[in-house]
């Protein structure tokens, strides 16, 4: 989010969903497999698509979307800024830009013109290995649709290159005029359910709730007055750092809440060291998971169907969720948090999470007109300032957040591990329909159909090895081993092995790439070189 | 736009031009019967319950394909239009089985309803009848296609709403059937369980496993809420009979999803029962956890993460909040880390 908040000065999606189907004239979807990570918004691109909008799909595999494509870019893991660079090169030797869009609503547009300048298409073609004749069809066709929506995820965040090729996409909206218009935008869609919530509540090192700087004196004052205590204004910790500190031993206590970072974080086996570094770690959690079984204390955690509270999803739009059943621990989190505050010296005590829904807004400018007796009604879009406003689906309508839009060119750069003669695969991972993360294994229905790990395998590679269907194979990368069970399909390319990371008998992220985007931290899952050994 | 002025069972109704009858009805508050119809899939015209008397016209148009021209006199439940509804209800229903007593569909089947409201108990017309076998071959979902009337409704969803394209017609005549390519059942097929032709299915041949047995629809507690799983932010109801969880039912009136739902979102809720769930404290003695007290766990915490500030500092603290809990949930541990901590350390998984 770092990358859009640079550039428009608001880290969020900047366009609603349901412009998909009721505005959209063109697709593009960048490192985004929407039908598995997000269904409901895949269903609705492919609606889309059938009714007439166009659609162009950059992704090294051939995920279920390139069926409805009019365009599919196969480009090489990790090189995605010369490709955008390459669209931006051609649009503007073609005069195809939003002249007016640019004088009027951004800055350092020169600065851009220069670096893109380097990327002709036959160079592009040549990093990328999307052909000329695409990249020209698919700049054109971009830059000439009055409406075109542009939507991302984690296989464009999750390289070391991440925020830069956040950048690089803003810059092509920009370039193109595609923002602050229904049907146009920049939709970065978030992978889970609060992920938008989380970020808005201030649960980052830097910011308070609504996005207000930490290092903000005034903001910092207001918050000691709200609080009733001194505040630090020093940035915090971002999490690969805070693990890093752990290691060094200058963090020694950890409080984790519904996380399970030994499955989920890249390099798994440099967590658990991490962990087990600590003097003392709580986890609370539904389940003992990974993570948990390191703590030297659990709390139970109640699920989504035993608690009151709001979700934000990811166009900000802030709804309900609802108490069905009563807490299978004997209570909801948002007590046990304030139970265990009190405990510490700390009190805290609410009737009802509306209650801390309203302490937080009155401290929150972008969300002071949302509560719950509005929630019961509809659902609200932040920013919506007072009780009277009616939310905004959609971001930049006339002018950025951030005042003007700031082009951020980049160069590229490649990943930081590629294969090589002794771990000669590329392993890129990701997420499947069937799995959330981590909660979906303990659903008995759907475990009883997906139970393990199904790495993917292209027919070459797979005749090479002499695997076959469900052969079992040893994957090593320099941090780990893993052992698989194997689908050969032609949706990676030959030397891609792709694998989702949802089983704990197959955990993926030991071997996945301790390389870090250095602006957001976010780890390189989509690149790891590793080896194969058929069992 | 332009309007178009006709009258429904004598009252003036205006309605937008290319609104079907069943349309202009609707918005006119009067209610036709349908099965086939819905209102967020193509119209296809099958099941012919909403038949109407146009004046003028000597058959009995369907009214969710016919559209309403200027001065068009409609009349919804004139004797012919009744009689023709219940011999279509009896043609159903000489091949239906009518086993409404165990029935998990009774309380939101429109052909019960139907029947019921215009007294059609069983049906004078006797010949063959389906025995398929029941395919219950996956977790999720229970087939039962002696109960299917070809309303169509669970192809169109398929098709229209997730694009899977797994269901379409086989076979001819009274064989014919709303099926997977090559009749196979769910499980075999390119399914992907996202339940879509469950929740527009209005008979019981299309119902949830999970519900199965459970409840009838009237005992069931609807409670609106928001999906755990992605980013999306699809509303659901849980369906809760007696203090527990039995299923997903999806609501038109969602705001970003309608009736759609993906298969983590309309099955994947089970893992609140799942037995390995938590349910007490468990401090970790000599390697080994035990269970304990909220007292006792709090005792310990209070002691520990207070002594450890004290002794290093605020930053040998850090929380790791959760983009899988609330706002008021990640609202609160930042609170606890920045005033009670006096640290900045606080963040969660944005980055994964």
């Amino acid at each position: 989010m770092a990358g859009l908040a640079t550039t428009f000065g608001s880290g969020a999606m900047t366009n609603p969903i349901y412009e998909i189907t009721e505005e959209a004239e063109l697709m593009l979807l960048i490192g985004t497999n929407a039908t598995e990570a997000h269904p409901i918004i895949g269903y609705k691109m492919r609606q889309a698509a059938r009714n007439g909008a166009k659609m162009i799909v950059c992704d090294p595999r051939r995920i279920d979307l390139v069926d409805e494509a009019d365009y599919w870019l196969q480009i090489k893991p990790g090189t995605d800024i010369p490709l955008l660079n390459g669209l931006m090169h051609i649009i503007i030797k073609e005069g195809l830009e939003d002249k007016q869009f640019i004088a009027e609503r951004t800055e350092n547009y020169e600065e851009l013109k220069a670096v893109v300048e380097n990327y002709p298409p036959e160079k592009v073609s040549e990093m990328t290995g999307v052909s000329v004749e695409d990249l020209y069809a698919v700049a054109r066709l971009y830059a000439t649709t009055d409406k075109a929506m542009i939507f991302y995820t984690l296989g464009i965040t999750e390289h070391i290159c991440g925020t830069r090729n956040v950048m690089s996409i803003a810059n092509l909206a920009m370039l193109t005029g595609h923002l602050g218009r229904p049907g146009t935008g920049v939709c970065p869609m978030r992978g889970q359910n609060n992920v938008q919530g989380a970020c808005d509540m201030g649960a980052l090192p830097n910011v308070y709730p609504g996005y207000q700087a930490v290092t903000n004196p005034d903001i910092q004052q207001k918050f000691e007055k709200a609080w009733g205590k001194e505040l630090p204004n020093k940035v915090g910790l971002k999490i690969p750092e805070m693990f890093e500190a752990a290691h060094e031993g200058k963090v020694k206590a950890m409080y984790i809440l519904g996380e399970n970072p030994v499955l989920t974080d890249p390099n798994a086996n440099h967590i658990k060291a991490a962990l087990e570094h600590l003097d003392f770690l709580v986890v609370q959690e539904l389940f003992l998971t990974e993570t948990a079984e390191f703590a030297d204390v659990v709390l139970p955690a109640a699920s989504f169907a035993e608690c009151n509270g709001t979700f934000t999803n990811t166009e900000r739009r802030v709804q309900r969720v609802r108490q069905a059943i009563e807490p299978i621990p004997g209570q909801p989190n948002w007590i046990t948090i304030c139970q265990m505050a009190t405990r510490m010296g700390y009190p805290m005590s609410y009737e009802h999470p509306s209650e801390i829904w309203d302490e937080m807004s009155s401290l929150a400018p972008s969300m002071a007109g949302v509560n719950y007796d509005r929630l019961e009604k509809s659902s609200l879009q932040w920013p919506c300032p007072t009780v009277e406003h009616p939310g905004t689906p959609f971001l930049h309508s006339g002018k950025f957040t951030r005042g003007l839009g700031l082009f951020q060119p980049a160069d590229h750069v490649p990943p930081a591990e590629m294969p090589d003669k002794e771990y000669p695969f590329l392993l890129s991972t990701g997420r499947i329909l069937y799995h959330y993360n981590v909660t979906t294994p303990y659903s008995p229905g759907i475990a009883s159909v997906w139970d393990k790990e199904l790495a993917e395998f292209h027919p070459l590679d797979a005749e090479k090895l002499g695997l076959k269907e469900d052969s079992k194979v040893k994957i090593t990368s320099r941090r780990g081993e893993v052992i698989s069970a194997v689908k050969i399909t032609e949706r990676v390319q030959p030397g891609m092995i792709w694998m989702s990371f949802h089983y704990a008998e197959t955990p993926t992220n030991e071997l996945t790439s301790d390389g870090l985007d250095p602006i957001t931290g976010t780890g390189e899952y989509k690149v790891a070189a590793v080896k194969v050994e058929k069992l | 736009m332009d309007r178009v002025k006709l009258t429904i069972n004598g009252k003036e109704v205006e309605a937008p031009a290319g609104s079907t009858i069943l349309q202009a009805a609707e918005m006119a508050g009067i209610e036709i019967p349908r099965l086939c119809y819905d209102p967020h899939l193509s119209s296809l015209g099958a099941c012919r319950l909403c038949v109407v008397e146009v004046k003028g016209n000597r058959l009995l148009p369907a009214s969710c394909v016919t559209p309403v021209t200027n001065g068009m006199e409609v009349e919804t439940e004139t004797d012919a239009v009744v009689q023709a509804r219940k011999t279509i209800l009896e043609l159903l229903v000489a091949n239906h089985p009518l086993d409404c007593m165990t029935c998990d569909k009774m309380g939101a089947c429109k052909l019960a309803d139907y029947c019921y409201k215009y007294e059609v108990k069983d049906s004078p017309f006797v010949g063959e009848r389906h025995h398929y076998p029941l395919d219950d071959s996956n977790p999720f979902i229970i087939r039962d296609m002696n109960k299917c009337i070809l309303c169509g409704a669970c192809v169109r969803a398929c098709e229209e709403m997730t694009g899977q394209d797994n269901l379409s017609y086989l076979y001819r005549g009274f064989d014919r059937k709303a099926t997977t390519a090559a009749d196979v059942p769910y499980i075999e097929s390119d399914c992907v369980f996202c339940g879509q032709c469950v929740a527009v299915c209005p008979t019981g041949a299309l119902v949830e496993k999970s519900m199965s047995g459970k409840a009838r629809r009237w005992d069931i507690d609807r409670v609106r809420t928001t999906c755990p799983f992605c980013g999306t932010g699809c509303n659901f109801d849980l369906a809760v009979k007696d203090g527990k969880v039995i299923g997903v039912l999806s609501t038109p009136e969602a705001p970003v999803n309608g009736q759609m739902l993906c298969v983590k979102g309309r099955f994947g809720w089970d893992f609140i029962y799942n037995e390995k769930r938590l349910t007490a404290p468990l401090i970790k003695k000599n390697g080994q956890f035990v269970e304990a007290s909220w007292d006792e766990a709090y005792d310990l915490i209070a002691e520990k993460f207070n002594a450890i500030r004290d002794q290093y500092g605020p930053d040998s603290f850090a929380a790791l909040s959760s983009a899988r809990c609330t706002n008021e949930e990640n609202y609160l541990v930042q609170k606890l880390t920045r005033a009670h901590m006096g640290s900045n350390n606080v963040d969660h998984c944005a980055r994964t």
